[in-house]
């Protein structure tokens, strides 16, 4: 457990030290969202309409960016390698590789949200509303994330490939974090979908790290 | 046969499924025999599989 | 079932067999099809609401059928292959994977083609469509990774993890599209019970399609194998010539 804990740590210290990448995908959650009312026209209604799908998409996005990040680097200057002969499971390496991502890109994105919902015009009382589905739901974001970044780790053109494999895998989450968020929902709509949300984070929880594992393995052979 | 005023639709249909079968049934079948062929200009050159010649090592 | 498949392990086995066994399953397709055909079109009656455009269904759900079968299959080859190591569970796999795709790109483009008249629009957004569409995805996902990785023996791991991933998912998206399509969409219902006279032509219909598609995916095992065959041989030829030009260094 405690080099569990050592490789979380030295992860997110990377990530912060390194600064691009975080840097790179608010940024980009950034100029996305500023997009948007430029396609469909600065109509304050429809935008705040519309601001919570808007949001959740752009997070997605961003947080795609940065996902081959996750093993890439390990990969190629052999740190992969040591850490699989290494005394902790693989499962839990790449557990812990995923959380430092959540760590490092999930709650920055989802501290941003709120930010980047003025600009769009969102309903001010679904503020905390957003900051908590985008807490509980992007896990799944990086667990889900992990097995893609696991699975097309030597693949040449591997961004465009990513995207295509894990986009459809976010449909629950980023379905149940838009309706947890828009007013028509309701208060017993809301609980359900946040309840819903918080446990398809919990399977991928599960799932992402025994996948993106047993993914690394096939690589490593 | 009369398929009222939609018929269009129905024949697009039926076109659209029969053309993507048949092509796919065409290219199984190209694919199954250049396959064959390749296989068979191997065995001529004189390369056999390790367990139809039990005899080389 | 244990001995079946442990028999069917030898590839030239699995050769004589499915060699046994495909004119027969063609055969079967040909002729189911040529009925239900004849079923859909001159022995059915035209739907009291829809009209003749019903007619579309006799096509568009076995190729719905298909895309979750063939699917299942991709699933249970991966499982086949990753978990007992069944040498011809990764052939069922890439094989299945193109012919799936098109099944489903077939159940979508009939699908709108019979929204058109229905609806009035090409697509909509009802749950079914959807998650159809999304399924679609997924298949597009397992080839392209496929086809990015260049050593074969981990292409077929990789494929086959993520095809148990895209399993595990589907139901929660599956549920999460149609609690989606709820929150949208409360009160159109497109499902209908079917009428017992169109019950035959469909039944007729999706046996011929299923045994369509598992002749079809013989024959693209067979041509996998003979593929494998030719590239084992290629790599002797010249790892042969290669040992008879060190020798002729010395």
């Amino acid at each position: 457990m405690k080099s569990f804990w050592a490789l979380l740590h030295r992860d997110v210290t990377l990530a912060i030290r390194e600064g691009g990448a975080i840097g790179t995908a608010l940024g980009f959650f950034l100029v996305v969202v500023s997009l948007m009312p430029l396609g469909l026209g600065p109509d304050l209604n429809l935008l705040s309409r519309i601001a919570a799908g808007i949001l959740w998409i752009a997070l997605l996005l961003a947080a795609l960016l940065s996902l081959n990040r996750i093993f890439e680097a390990d990969h190629e200057d052999g740190t992969l390698d040591v850490l699989a002969t290494g005394p902790l499971p693989l499962e839990l390496v790449t557990a812990a590789k995923s959380l430092a991502h959540w760590v490092t890109t999930g709650i920055p994105l989802a501290i941003m949200a709120p930010v980047l919902g003025i600009l769009l015009n969102l309903d001010l009382a679904a503020y905390p509303i957003l900051v908590a589905t985008t807490l509980v739901g992007t896990p799944a974001v990086s667990f889900l994330g992990a097995i893609g970044a696991a699975l097309t780790m030597k693949t040449r053109r591997g961004g465009l490939l990513l995207a295509l494999i894990v986009l459809p895998l976010y449909v629950p989450t980023l379905i149940f974090g838009i309706s947890a968020v828009s007013a028509g929902a309701g208060p017993t709509g809301l609980a359900a979908s946040f309840l819903i949300l918080a446990a398809i984070s919990l399977v991928t929880i599960v799932l992402g790290p025994l996948a993106a594992a047993a993914a690394l393995k096939v690589h490593l052979q | 046969m009369d398929l009222g005023p939609h018929a269009a639709f129905i024949w697009i249909s039926y076109a659209a499924v029969t053309v993507t079968v048949t092509g796919l049934i065409l290219w199984l079948i190209a694919d199954g025999r250049k396959q064959a062929a390749d296989l068979e200009a191997l065995e001529r050159q004189g390369v056999k599989r390790r367990s139809s010649s039990p005899g080389v090592r | 079932m244990q001995t079946l498949t442990q028999r069917l392990a030898n590839p030239t086995r699995f050769m004589e067999l499915s060699a046994r066994l495909l004119p027969w399953i063609s055969a079967g397709a040909v002729v189911l099809l040529a009925y239900g055909l004849y079923l859909a079109f001159f022995a059915s009656p035209a739907d009291y609401q829809q009209g003749e455009t019903v007619r579309i269904m006799y096509i568009h759900v076995p190729c719905a059928w298909l895309s979750m079968m063939v699917y299942a299959l991709i699933a249970l080859s991966s499982f086949g292959l990753l978990v007992f190591r069944h040498p011809l569970a990764d052939v069922s796999a890439k094989a299945a994977a193109p012919l799936g795709a098109a099944f489903t790109f077939l159940a979508l483009l009939t699908g709108s083609l019979w929204g058109k008249p229905m609806w009035g629009t090409y697509w909509v957004w009802d749950a079914r469509l959807t998650s159809v569409l999304i399924l679609f995805f997924l298949y597009l996902g397992l080839i392209a990774l496929r086809s990015a990785l260049e050593d074969e023996s981990a292409a077929s791991k990789l494929t086959a993890i993520l095809a148990l991933v895209g399993v595990t998912i589907l139901p929660i998206i599956k549920f999460s599209v149609d609690w989606w399509n709820t929150l949208h969409q409360p009160s159109t219902d497109f499902t209908s019970t079917v009428d017992p006279s169109m019950r035959l032509p469909l039944l007729v219909m999706a046996i011929a399609f299923t045994l369509l598609f598992f002749a079809m995916h013989l024959k693209a095992m067979r041509n996998e194998i003979l593929r494998r065959r030719v590239k084992a041989l290629r790599t002797q030829a010249v790892a042969g010539r290669d040992r008879l030009a060190a020798h002729g260094a010395e």
